[in-house]
């Protein structure tokens, strides 16, 4: 057989074993059967050695070429094989992504609507320069009452339905407290002692601006009322502060907490012990059609009480009421958030129904604030 | 408070609209609650005409009628009215009406065997009269098929308004009116109280007030007077008219005047029926003990600061709220003894809820009622009484002083700006507090104000502003912007603020939902939960299961799961972050965050699963959480020490606490033990974390520093694994803090990958297999000093922990 002739079969040869190898193995026996150390196309090289001089100078060149050509079909065909081999491990590992994730009740946690609320509240408020303040549940009469004005046997006691605590062990007999109040005085009264606890806010000196969320306690049970609830007051103190400025702080906050660009509202004269002059506020709104629709409409609904502090709140705060002023309102953070959310029913606020958390509740990251809208 | 428009025009004289005097009232403070038009409930009936009334068939006392009410076709009606004759013009209900004297909606029905589509009805139940006995009839010449409230023109218009307990002038029509006068809605038309002529000398004598000099004494004036030979008897139309539009039941023409002057005027009387008197009446306080008989049907047991009318025979009257029954007058009364009386308003609210007795009387009373009415109240009544009932009045008795408080007060005209930010002219000024009836003594830019006698309310320069500012309108105050701030908002948050916030988010971020309850509890919980003392125990719970503030917050979500668990949620996860109560002194409140998970609700969700096993929650899912919790809020996880300390709640196997030290403890975590949770009626697994976030330690109050330097190795870490046979007591903890000590510089990092126990390790042995990573620092680790580092490894571990190298 002349040496084309063993070429051109080995060619043939390893052609077709290289088209025909399967996997990266096979690829490889192929290779070393021909390219190998001792494989086919390396005896063929070696002969080369043998010949006279004439001859290398064709035979060499078409050996290397065999051997080139060779080494060429396999690179192409192991990419050939590696493609394929991703192919099927792909094709196996193929799933049916319409499979249910875990159907987890307890990946949605969610927020409760009077955290929520009081988030949104804090935000609007802060704009406006106020911090928040807060004080104990248990107060004593002085706090809850005597210090708001309400003396002992006034009438405007019995419109708080009062929780009595039993005496403790010094005997004292304490509430809980009917209104977010107590804290306007815990605030302003300098001659409090520094507090204990770290809930507690330490009194400050006027210019003051709190709001103060908390819970309040009532003898009271219906479907807008329920025994505890939430409150939040705001407190301003100090030399000008007057009720034209009352109502722009809570027409401000009116038009950022519904979301409406314009809100009408209507200051009725009312009357608590702890301001003078008193007032209520109702806010316009739309009974129409299945729920009521803030700042639309031609109906009022009543929606805070407010005024100018009283000067005897001033004075037993231990300010003087001919030189420090101010206002304060009080609404309830249940109420505000059934209507701007469409609670029906107060008290299932406090039932912990889960169906009800996971249909009133927040997202955990819908973290309100005046930037983020 | 409700008054009609009659009555109201009968003190105001005005030609303002319904509308306009609801607008007004409620404007000024007076806020109206509803308007009720008497029309209304009314305006369905229609006048009928009775065509044929036959006797019904199956029925003695029944008729069958022919009705026509207009409608163009007669209607079948069954009707038991003995005056349902043919000819008849009455009242006719089609179905669907609202009956209110019977409080049903009529429908057709079939009364036995005959049709009736519709009712004929009588005056009571139209709520018009009391008279049930027949059906109303009509004149003859009334026309037929005409809405009821058009025949009868019932126009009438009654307010309901709500009143502030300041306003005690405001209990009386006439205070309304006086009170719309001076906005200008009309003018005020005053009363005939000048003294009536009486017939002479009165043989009871004026009430003798028989207190010692300490004792308290309500009675301020006492006017009293004889008349005689009245006639009682049912009221005139009109009286029982308004007294029924305004909620009250006619009783008798004495009665009804006395609640006439009480709504009228604000002044409550009571009327004795003189001949019932065993000697002569006087006052004195009641002795301990002593009880009335009282006109609101029930014995009441008074004592000795309650102040009452009394004779030989005991107390006849606990004075100023409510009458008794022995001296009360009938039908058959002839001498009346009428009282009307002075007393101490706050002395009143005392007796009032010591005795718990609501009444007209009271309610005025301890608001406040004008002294300056006291003896005029008493002509006005005997003039109604000589109108009505006729009767020949003796000359008045009067023992006592009324009290004024004469206040006068210094108001300077810039209060109102001050106050308010209005302008208003002085002009304005003087002339709106003289319409309500305050006497300016003196003026310049700080006038002398006179306060009224009926208004006790108004003491101060503020109560003058509000006076001012409810006449010229709220809503006439400019809006003007509180100041704005100058430089970045401080922080609004208080570390703890902030902290309930950022445990709020973390929690529900795992999947819990948060919940809100009740800060009360019932009694047995509370105990079990280290709570239940006297002093967080209400006096007067609302309900049995709400007595005893909180010491935990799990009491409450454990509730919560128990009740979800009744509707078929029993896998979940809760939490709340809330106050809780050691003691009831301020600093025995504390800031919670307490989570559950129930059934097999874990991170990753709940319920069986294609993909895998749903495993029940456990003590790791708790530590998980609280761990999450802790580092949201800043705690380095790495610094706390986990000891098995578990809460008193907690599996005592499975549950430990979270310190950073021994007495700084921040948290427990665990499984609910099994007594527990059995008691608690609860199936299946709980794990339970709290929080306590007023004990974790307290940010550094300064500027924020730049962080420590970033030193990061280019080196390969290596990592070595260890296997020691230990007691089976001995912690992970231990084990992973000696071989992290062993080599604090090359050491980064240390884990467990295996825990097993088994006849093979040993008894009460256990196998721990750890990972340790080391991290060279500045040269690659050549086997030598892995073989040191391995070797200090495992001395320090077997040395602390008595275990040994598994082999």
């Amino acid at each position: 057989m002349s040496l084309d002739d063993q070429i051109d079969s080995l060619r043939a040869e390893l052609t077709h074993a290289i088209a025909n190898s399967s996997d990266e193995a096979s690829l490889d026996g192929v290779r070393v059967s021909g390219l190998g150390k001792k494989g086919s196309v390396s005896a063929l090289l070696a002969g080369l050695g043998k010949m006279d001089p004439e001859e290398r100078k064709t035979a060499g060149p078409a050996i290397n070429g065999l051997k080139g050509e060779i080494a060429g079909l396999i690179e192409k065909r192991l990419v050939e094989l590696k493609a394929k081999a991703l192919e099927a491990r792909l094709a196996a590992e193929t799933v049916d992504i319409t499979l249910p994730l875990q159907p987890a009740p307890t990946a949605r946690g969610r927020i409760h609507p009077v955290s929520q609320t009081l988030d949104e509240i804090t935000a609007i408020f802060s704009d406006m320069g106020f911090s928040i303040a807060e004080g104990p549940d248990i107060e004593t009469d002085y706090f809850n009452f005597t210090a708001l004005n309400f003396p002992e046997g006034h009438p405007a006691r019995e419109m708080h339905d009062t929780f009595f605590m039993k005496p403790g062990p010094d005997g004292v007999k304490k509430l809980l407290r009917t209104h977010t109040s107590p804290v306007q005085i815990r605030v302003m009264q300098k001659a409090n002692e520094k507090p204990a606890v770290r809930y507690m806010t330490p009194p400050m000196d006027p210019p003051i601006r709190v709001v103060i969320p908390g819970r309040t306690y009532r003898n009271d049970s219906d479907q807008t009322h329920t025994p505890m609830f939430h409150q939040i007051e705001g407190l301003v103190i100090d030399k000008s502060s007057h009720i034209g400025q009352l109502r722009w702080v809570l027409e401000e906050f009116f038009k950022a907490y519904f979301e409406v660009d314009e809100v009408k509202t209507r200051f009725r004269p009312s009357f608590f012990p702890f301001t003078e002059p008193s007032m209520e506020v109702d806010v316009q709104c739309d009974r129409s059609g299945s729920e009521v629709k803030i700042g639309q409409g031609s109906d009022w609904l009543e929606i805070l009480g407010c005024g100018m502090v009283h000067p005897n709140v001033i004075r037993m705060a231990g300010l003087d009421p001919d030189v420090y002023q101010g206002f304060a309102w009080g609404m309830g953070i249940d109420r505000i958030a059934m209507l701007k959310y469409g609670m029906p029913d107060l008290r299932a606020f406090f039932d912990a129904d889960k169906r009800w958390l996971d249909h009133y509740g927040f997202r955990p990251l819908d973290l309100p604030t005046l930037f983020g809208g | 408070m409700k008054f009609t428009l009659d009555w109201l025009k009968e003190h105001l004289d005005t030609d303002a609209s319904v509308a306009d005097i609801a607008k007004t009232l409620t404007m000024i403070g007076l806020e109206v609650e509803e308007v009720i038009h008497e029309g209304d409930a009314l305006k369905n009936f229609v006048t009928a005409h009775v065509v044929s009334a036959e006797k019904h068939p199956n029925a003695d006392k029944l008729r069958v009628c022919k009705v026509d009410a207009g409608t163009g076709e007669l209607i079948d009606v069954v009707c038991g009215a003995p005056n349902a004759v043919t000819g008849l013009k009455t009242v006719f209900a089609a179905p669907g009406t609202y009956i209110p004297g019977k409080d049903m909606t009529i429908g057709k029905g079939n009364i036995r065997g005959a049709v009736s589509n519709g009712m004929l009805c009588s005056g009571a139940e139209l709520e018009l009269s009391g008279d049930h006995d027949g059906i109303i009839e009509l004149p003859e010449d009334a026309p037929v098929g005409v809405p009821y409230d058009q025949f009868a023109k019932l126009d009438g218009v009654t307010f309901d308004i709500s009143i502030t307990p300041n306003r005690g002038d405001a209990t009386g029509v006439y205070g309304i009116a006086r009170d719309l006068a001076a906005y200008g809605l009309g003018a005020l038309k005053p009363a005939d109280m000048s003294p009536v002529p009486s017939v002479g000398p009165s043989p009871i004598g004026a009430l003798e007030q028989r207190f010692a000099a300490d004792e308290p004494k309500t009675i301020h004036k006492f006017a009293g007077r004889l008349i005689r030979n009245v006639k009682n008897g049912p009221s005139p139309d009109w009286l029982q008219q308004r007294l029924r539009a305004v909620g009250l039941r006619p009783i008798n023409a004495l009665a009804d005047i006395t609640n006439l002057v009480s709504l009228g005027w604000g002044r409550p009387l009571h009327a004795y029926d003189a001949d019932k008197f065993t000697g002569a009446p006087y006052l004195r306080n009641a002795k301990p003990g002593e009880t009335l008989e009282g006109l609101d049907g029930k014995s009441h047991e008074l004592d000795e600061t309650m102040t009452v009318i009394a004779d030989d025979s005991g107390a006849l009257c606990l004075g100023g709220i409510l009458g008794g029954v022995p001296t009360s007058c009938t039908e058959g009364t002839v001498n009346i003894f009428m009282e009307c009386a002075s007393w101490d308003p706050d002395l009143i609210a005392r007796t009032g809820r010591a005795t718990g007795i609501v009444s007209d009387a009271r309610y005025r009373l301890e608001r406040g009622v004008d002294p300056a009415l006291t003896e005029p109240g008493l002509e006005l009544a005997t003039r109604l009484v000589m109108q009505i009932c006729g009767g020949e009045p003796c000359e008045p008795v009067i023992s006592g002083e009324d009290v004024y408080a004469n206040t006068t007060i210094q108001f300077p005209l810039s209060e109102v700006k001050r106050l308010t930010g209005l302008d208003v002219e002085p002009m304005v000024i003087k002339a709106i507090l003289t319409a309500l009836g305050f006497a300016i003594e003196a003026t310049g830019d700080t006038l002398t104000i006179r306060v009224p006698s009926w208004r006790p309310d108004v003491s101060l320069k503020a109560d003058l502003t509000e006076e001012i500012m409810r006449m010229v309108g709220v809503d006439n105050v400019p809006v003007e912007p509180l100041e704005r701030l100058t430089h970045v908002a401080p922080p609004m948050l208080t570390t703890i603020q902030n902290r309930r916030r950022i445990a709020r988010r973390a929690l529900a971020s795992r999947g819990l939902d948060e919940a809100v309850t009740w800060s009360f509890i019932d009694h047995e919980m509370a105990e079990k939960f280290g709570g239940g003392q006297d002093e967080l125990q209400l006096a007067n719970a609302i309900a049995a299961d709400m007595t005893d503030m909180r010491p935990s917050l799990l009491p409450g979500l454990l509730s919560a799961a128990k009740r979800n668990a009744n509707r078929g949620i029993a896998d979940l996860g809760f939490f709340e972050v809330g106050q809780i109560f050691l003691s009831s002194a301020p600093e025995g409140q504390h800031t919670y965050a307490t989570g559950i998970r129930t059934g097999t609700a874990g991170l990753t969700g709940a319920g069986r699963h294609w993909t895998g096993k749903a495993a029940p929650v456990g003590v790791f899912d708790a530590k998980a959480d609280i761990g999450a919790a802790l580092d949201a809020l800043g705690v380095d996880i790495d610094k706390v020490q986990v000891v098995a300390e578990p809460a008193p709640w907690s599996h005592p196997g499975r549950g430990g606490r979270i310190q950073l030290g021994p007495k700084l403890i921040l948290g427990w975590f665990g499984e609910l033990h099994p007594a527990w949770a059995a008691e608690l009626d609860l199936d299946g697994p709980v794990a339970a974390f709290e929080i306590d976030l007023d004990a974790l330690p307290e940010p550094r109050k300064k500027p924020t520093k730049t962080k420590p330097a970033l030193n990061l190795s280019g080196l390969m870490p290596v990592s070595r694994d260890f296997a020691f046979v230990v007691d089976r007591a001995v912690t992970a903890a231990v084990i992973l803090r000696a071989a992290r000590g062993a080599d604090k510089n090359l050491i980064s990092d240390v884990g467990i990958f295996d825990v097993f126990e088994g006849a093979h390790v040993g008894e009460g042995k256990k196998s721990v297999g750890i990972e340790v990573t080391l991290q060279p620092l500045d040269k690659t680790l050549t086997d030598e000093d892995i073989e040191k580092v391995s070797a200090a490894i495992i001395g320090a571990v077997t040395k602390s922990t008595g275990g040994t190298l598994r082999a």
